[in-house]
């Protein structure tokens, strides 16, 4: 029996049994694979996605948990405003190497402007520790955080 | 100033082969490489081939082939950067496109030993070069003039005189029915007149991976493909006895499982059980049934407590069993000597964990020929053992290149390539993706090598280093080409000192090893600057004027000849320079906050001299703090492209301090004991200094910087440590209960 999830705005239904992760149901089951795997244990935050807003690790979802919970996913990820804004501030400082890990470093720190919109640096630091840049780009990611937090900022002014 | 094919301004391009190298002892690295220059004319109006790199369409776009793969080093942006910049390219109206594997076509393509600038500098540009004369040609003869009389704007042929004009796009079609000139003819640009080269360009796709789009080897997806996972033993060297395959396809969505025989060869292929589903997390589920039964042999005794224990023995024993390099008479230097300085110095296994794990995607068809999709830093050297593995000529074997979740040297080795191949040959017609978990890319890696060393420096009266000793206890492995359980044979100070003695003894073992960014110098520059720095304090004085008075004076070495070609020898004045530059950019000497110390390192890898300088502090709980490092480097009078290198830089510097606080893999049972990133724990945001870079820009051409700014940030940081503790580190990765 399939089951049903609802993902950036659309019902899909997957043919899959319900303790199959939602990481592999979107990269295999719906060949969306924007969504990274890199762990299978929730320790690296490569997999992460938004369930009802809040960043979770896709790897260690099963499908059958979500119910009607909305997933949203690194490819509807341009259609929010800070969303948007995170991914023209990763252009801006660069701040990609291997670029493996952005898509979860980027539905991570959406979450963390969707929630608070302008953190101080450690609250930057604390809220991005779960996610591994193995190419080490914590410093850039930091940084693009920091000038969009700045940005909304003064857009409220 | 203009650059001419000097050995150090790296090979330069002829007609038909820029370089034919064979690599010395093992050949497994041997290069020969041409890059044809036919241009092909298409249909008129259509898409003019200039040469194998560069295509022009008549809407005045550019088509550049981005030969090397990409880990994330910026290759696939900075080597079409000096093309287009030769062409003389209207960079925003370029495009870059990954090249297939293709030896005969593109030359070498390879992601490894920060190489591919000093290979690439001028064969890149010229071939840019040679693609902008014929543009010139063309417009010579449409216009009738003498093509002296003509430049170049950005993608536009210009003859001031008159005032004509013509769009690259608008010759392309005329130029590509001329023939090609040979590229090392062809003038190359004034460096002064640079546009693209120096400028900071964004990597090219960034924006697709900005948005999710597919683009890393483990996002191939192929009509009717089938996921893979493949069950080896934990345990290095073992064989295969028996697994329940019949368990293993009664599982949900399994397709097949099977066992496969190792080729003999561990960098290759490895007795194993795969197992084929619709989903590969349903595949790797299934492993759990396959009750599989090795014969682990005596490997199974082997650990890292052992290989200590016989280590520290063969240290203590002090008898090696072989000489590396030795000059001089160092019995008598040590006999005759006013002071003796004495360390030892370890460090541990460790693994790449590129983020994007081991994959691999292929297909092999009908007629026995097969297509691979392939995240490897060494594609031409994986179509080969592919084709070596399945019987067939490697024209049999197609190889696309796909961007890769990282390197770090992993990749150079391409055990997943034959293994994916050995699975997908019992498959025809259908497409197999293969795809590592986490722990199987933990625990099925080819390590950097653990090693030990006893170091014994005998001082005159006025503090000179008469003469030196190393005792270095590494392993008995079938390095090939490159044997990254070694040192250089000329470790600095060879060179500096007049009786020395290097010295090996070699253990056995089955542990997988290989290359991690800048193989043998991550290691070592740990063991000889906090060696230098010892007998630096011994002397009443610092690290850098220790090493500023070591080569005082010193000239440049000779050039000498290296894995993929001539390799420039040490230049003293570029590591004076860098040494002299850090001290200023960190305010060597002055003092520092309280509770703070500064630590200096420096290391010559990879044709990069870099100086770096770690401030550092303990918390309240002895836990190592970082704060700022400041690094100073030498990579030649460009900087291609500044924001990539500042970014491989930073990067570098992260990496190395994640290698010295908190990086170890261990042996128990003759496997890997650590699994996944909860035991095997990578430096996050938090731990993020400060990073100051600044280059000096030495009259050289440009080098590679993938690699060399990390050796010296480990010694700098242990240093630091010392210079605030009084407690030298001496065994990586750096224990907090010396600090107690």
């Amino acid at each position: 029996m399939a089951v049903r999830v609802k993902i950036n705005g659309e019902t899909r239904d997957i043919d899959a049994p319900e303790d199959m992760p939602l990481l592999w149901a979107l990269r295999q089951e719906l060949g969306m694979v924007g969504t990274k795997f890199g762990c299978g244990i929730g320790m690296c935050g490569a997999c992460t996605v938004h369930v009802d807003g809040q960043a979770t690790r896709s790897c260690a979802m099963p499908i059958g948990s979500i119910g009607d919970r909305e997933v949203s996913t690194i490819e509807s990820l341009g259609q929010s405003p800070v969303g948007q804004a995170l991914q023209q501030a990763w252009l801006d400082e660069d701040v990609m190497q291997c670029g493996y890990c952005q898509a979860g470093q980027l539905m991570n720190a959406t979450a963390l402007l969707n929630s608070n919109p302008n953190p101080t640096d450690e609250e930057i630091d604390n809220a991005m520790r779960g996610n591994i840049c193995r190419c080490a780009c914590y410093k850039r990611i930091h940084t693009a955080i920091a000038a969009v937090a700045r940005k909304e900022d003064t857009a409220n002014v | 100033m203009s650059d001419t094919a000097t050995m150090d301004s790296g090979p330069a391009l002829g007609r038909r082969a820029f370089l034919k190298v064979s690599a010395a002892a093992g050949g497994g690295l041997a290069i020969a490489a041409t890059i044809p220059m036919a241009a092909k004319a298409m249909a008129q109006g259509g898409p003019a081939e200039l040469n194998a790199f560069i295509t022009i369409n008549p809407d005045n776009t550019i088509t550049i082939i981005g030969k090397n793969p990409e880990i994330g080093q910026g290759i696939k942006t900075m080597l079409p950067m000096l093309i287009a910049e030769e062409l003389d390219a209207d960079w925003d109206m370029v495009a870059i496109e990954q090249g297939d594997t293709n030896m005969a076509k593109y030359g070498p393509q390879l992601a490894g030993g920060s190489f591919a600038t000093p290979m690439n500098w001028m064969p890149m540009r010229q071939t840019g070069a040679a693609a902008r004369h014929m543009l010139l040609q063309a417009a010579a003869l449409r216009w009738g003039v003498d093509i002296a009389s003509l430049s170049t704007e950005p993608s536009v042929v210009v003859h001031a005189a008159s005032g004509r004009r013509a769009t690259f796009g608008e010759l392309a079609g005329e130029a590509a029915t001329l023939p090609v000139p040979d590229p090392s003819s062809v003038a190359l640009k004034d460096e002064d007149d640079f546009r693209i080269i120096g400028t900071p360009i964004g990597g090219i796709d960034s924006p697709k991976i900005v948005r999710g789009e597919p683009i890393f080897g483990v996002d191939t997806q192929l009509e009717g493909m089938v996921y893979a996972a493949y069950e080896r033993s934990p345990v290095f060297g073992a064989k295969l006895l028996s697994a329940n395959t019949e368990a293993a396809k009664a599982q949900p969505g399994v397709i097949d499982a099977f066992t496969v025989e190792g080729n003999g060869n561990a960098q290759e292929l490895v007795d194993g059980v795969a197992v084929i589903a619709s989903n590969w997390w349903l595949a790797n589920k299934a492993r759990s049934v396959l009750d599989v039964q090795w014969d682990n042999g005596e490997w199974a005794s082997h650990s890292s407590a052992k290989y200590e224990e016989d280590a520290r023995r063969f240290m203590a024993e002090g008898k090696p069993q072989e000489e590396l390099s030795a000059k001089g008479d160092v019995d008598s230097a040590f006999a005759s000597a006013a002071q003796v300085v004495e360390g030892e110095y370890s460090y541990p296994f460790l693994a790449h964990v590129a983020m994007e794990p081991m994959n691999c995607t292929a297909l092999v068809k009908e007629d026995g020929s097969i297509e691979m999709w392939a995240p490897s830093q060494t594609p031409q050297g994986g179509q080969t053992a592919v084709a070596q593995y399945l019987g067939v000529e490697p024209d049999k074997v197609t190889v696309h290149i796909t961007r890769m979740g990282g390197g770090f040297g992993r990749r150079l080795t391409n055990d997943y390539m034959v293994q994916v191949a050995a699975i997908a040959k019992q498959m025809p017609g259908t497409p197999v993706q293969l795809i590592w978990s986490r722990e199987d890319d933990v625990r099925s890696d080819f390590y950097r090598p653990s090693g030990w060393h006893k170091l014994s420096a005998a001082l005159d009266e006025n503090g000179k280093i008469t003469g030196l000793k190393d005792h270095f206890v590494t392993w008995d492995i079938d390095g090939g080409a490159f044997n990254p359980a070694l040192m250089p044979v000329t470790e600095f100070p060879f060179n500096y000192v007049d009786n020395v003695d290097y010295s090996l003894t070699k253990m056995p073992t089955a542990v997988p090893m290989g290359a991690l960014r800048a193989p043998t110098s991550n290691a070592i520059a740990f063991v000889f600057q906090s060696f230098l720095d010892e007998v630096a304090h011994a002397q009443g004085k610092d690290l850098p004027t220790l090493m500023l008075e070591i080569v005082e004076g010193a000239e440049a070495e000779p050039d000498t000849m290296g894995f993929v070609g001539p390799q420039p020898g040490f230049k003293p004045q570029r590591l004076r320079d860098v040494t002299r530059k850090v001290m200023e950019m960190a305010n060597w000497g002055q003092p520092v906050a309280e509770g703070r110390a500064l630590g200096f390192g420096y290391y010559w890898s990879h044709q990069g001299y870099f100086a770096e300088v770690v401030e550092a502090s303990l918390s309240e709980r002895n836990q190592v703090q970082v704060h700022n490092v400041w690094v100073a480097g030498d990579v030649g009078r460009h900087i291609i492209n500044p924001y990539g290198a500042l970014n491989q830089v930073e990067g570098s510097v992260i990496d190395g301090l994640g290698q010295a606080m908190q990086l170890a893999v261990e042996i128990e049972g003759g496997a890997v004991k650590q699994s996944n990133f909860h035991n095997y724990q990578l430096p996050r945001m938090p731990m993020t200094p400060q990073i100051h870079v600044d280059w000096v820009k030495s009259d050289h051409s440009p080098t590679g910087l993938g690699e060399p700014a990390l050796p010296p940030v480990i010694p700098a940081l242990t240093n630091a440590l010392h210079a605030l503790t009084g407690k030298r580190v001496r065994s990586l990765p750096i224990d907090t209960s010396l600090f107690a």
